[in-house]
């Protein structure tokens, strides 16, 4: 059963240590490491940070895919279906076009707003009611999106074009410091949500049967709400909406491992963080020097794979 | 004593029941539709709150029990079941030892229980398969294992043949009043014959209320039946038949 994770675990190492060292330009590890110039430049100062971020987003967003899907009961559900991150985008674009800094901070700031809103929609008396939030979740997704709409016809030329980058998601290079303050977020949260594997199993079945097995139910689904949109909202506020990574990566596993959250959690966090690294490292060099959008890629490779496990295992899906 | 209600009410579909339950034995819980059956299972549970009235486990206020303790102690097994992921049926009765765990892995009492479960149900022929291809038999012979792994003292069954076929109805009856010898088995049920064939005590509700308690002899009486279920029974060779 561990098995799985070791493969995951071994999987994810190989592309860390393998996708700084592909790229556009050829550079030599030996001088790199020497401190050589441009070698050492492009690897620490180009790729590496840019690697690093496709990790934690891909691990953060996959993990948030299998947990919304558990709490919503929805295999469609994504880490983007309760609207978080088009609050993000509605913090950002605003940013855009008012000017202002710190485009990053008002993306989470518009993800929290938009995560309050939908919670204070679904809460019935002391209760949560999932099939209220999913409405709600499409509800707001729709509205945010039609502002974002809204504001990108006034934009000038200029801020239309940030906008349109905004919203096609995508990876930089971001500082260090940067990273760092991603990781100290997204890995405790994601270790959190991977250790309450058991519990997410009772709540994939059902409020009722979570319930009479002694669960608190209530606490454990806002919780994970509020986990899944940090994590989403925070990799979101740096990267934009990464689209397919929470649905392809989750749905690919449980075809492979089951649904039981104890294997399918930390292989969905390990082999979405690789996932996303292999997506960009091929958005960096299918067409060099030209960049294809990380999203384009993970719905252009990632979509056919996914359609052909689906059509080769399915007399075991049973949908 | 089990279980102690008295004037035990809810926003909807109860209004002041009183009865008390025996520890062990086979209690149903039969009336039209809409009379209350299910509410008052479900309070039963500790699912639906919050009730008005007294309603007591064990002399403990059912709201006042620990989620975790009372799992040990009651377990309860929905209508029916659906679900959206590949977990396999042996997945499904491990679940029944939540209230037990603490830690990452099962332990070796999980798996002792979990295997006496799905040999009383005799569901071990199909414990690696997904659970969503099982048979409605099967898969609620599945649920019945998950809740006995929880290892309790009290089962509540909300119509529990409701999607099985005339044999596995009679089976299911007979392994629950086996398994009433050493506990507390309340079912909700349609099927009057089968409450009278195989209950120790029958609780018959009408309109939020309970219109008659007792062996069920007594409480599904002819003349009961007819005034609560608006059919007129004759009772042949110890079974109802209806004249409508």
């Amino acid at each position: 059963m561990t098995r799985s994770v070791w493969i995951s675990l071994v999987v994810l190492i190989a592309v860390a240590l393998a996708a700084p060292l592909i790229g556009s330009s050829h550079i030599e590890l030996r001088r790199a490491l020497a401190g050589a110039s441009p070698d050492h430049e492009i690897l620490f100062y180009a790729r590496l940070p840019r690697v690093l971020l496709a990790l934690l987003a891909g691990a953060a967003l996959s993990l948030t895919g299998v947990l919304f899907q558990c709490l919503l009961r929805d295999p469609l559900a994504e880490p983007y279906t309760l609207g978080i991150s088009s609050g993000g985008s509605v913090g950002a674009v605003i940013g855009i076009c008012f000017g202002l800094p710190f485009i990053g901070l008002l993306s989470l700031a518009g993800a929290g707003t938009a995560l309050l809103i939908v919670l204070w929609i679904a809460f019935e008396g002391r209760r949560l009611s999932s099939f209220t939030l999913l409405l709600a979740g499409v509800t707001m997704n729709s509205i945010l999106l039609a502002i974002v709409l809204f504001l990108h016809n006034l934009a000038s030329f200029s801020q239309s074009f940030a906008i349109t980058r905004w919203l096609m998601g995508g990876l930089d290079s971001v500082e260090y410091s940067t990273l760092a303050w991603l990781a100290a977020g997204v890995i405790p949260v994601c270790l959190l949500v991977i250790a309450r594997s058991r519990q997410w199993n009772l709540l994939a079945v059902g409020e009722e049967w979570a319930s009479s097995r002694g669960l608190s139910t209530t606490t454990y689904t806002v919780l994970g709400y509020i986990a899944g949109s940090f994590l989403t909202g925070i990799v979101t506020s740096l990267t934009g909406p990464i689209g397919f990574v929470g649905l392809i990566v989750p749905h690919a596993l449980r075809l492979k491992l089951g649904a039981d959250h104890r294997m399918l959690m930390p292989c969905s966090f390990l082999l979405g963080a690789a996932f996303l690294a292999v997506c960009d490292t091929l958005s960096r060099t299918v067409i060099a020097p030209t960049e294809i959008p990380v999203g384009v890629v993970t719905a252009l490779a990632g979509g056919p794979f996914f359609i052909w496990l689906l059509r080769s295992k399915r007399r075991s899906l049973w949908l | 004593m089990s279980f102690r209600a008295a004037n035990l009410s809810f926003a909807y579909g109860l209004r002041g029941a009183t009865f008390e339950l025996p520890p062990s034995g086979f209690v149903t819980i039969a009336g039209p539709n809409g009379a209350g059956k299910s509410t008052l299972l479900g309070i039963l549970a500790g699912l639906r709150h919050p009730y008005f009235g007294e309603c007591q486990y064990r002399g403990i206020e059912i709201r006042r029990w620990r989620r975790r303790d009372f799992a040990r102690q009651v377990a309860f097994l929905p209508q029916s079941m659906k679900l959206e992921f590949p977990f396999t049926a042996e997945q499904v009765v491990f679940m029944g030892r939540a209230p037990y765990a603490d830690g990452w892995f099962e332990s070796q009492q999980d798996h002792d229980a979990v295997a006496r479960a799905m040999t009383t149900t005799d569901t071990l022929a199909f414990a690696t398969r997904d659970f969503r291809s099982l048979s409605g038999g099967e898969k609620q012979r599945i649920i019945l294992a998950s809740a006995l792994a929880q290892e309790p003292e009290t089962l509540l069954l909300d119509e529990p043949t409701t999607f099985l076929d005339l044999k596995h109805q009679l089976a299911m009856y007979k392994l629950l009043s086996a398994l009433a010898k050493k506990m507390l088995i309340v079912a909700v049920t349609h099927d009057l014959n089968l409450a009278l064939r195989f209950s120790d005590r029958v609780i018959v509700m009408e309109d939020g209320r309970i219109a008659a308690q007792g062996p069920p002899g007594e409480a599904l009486a002819p003349n009961v039946i007819d005034r609560v279920f608006g059919v007129h029974p004759e009772l042949r060779d110890g079974w109802l038949v209806y004249d409508a």
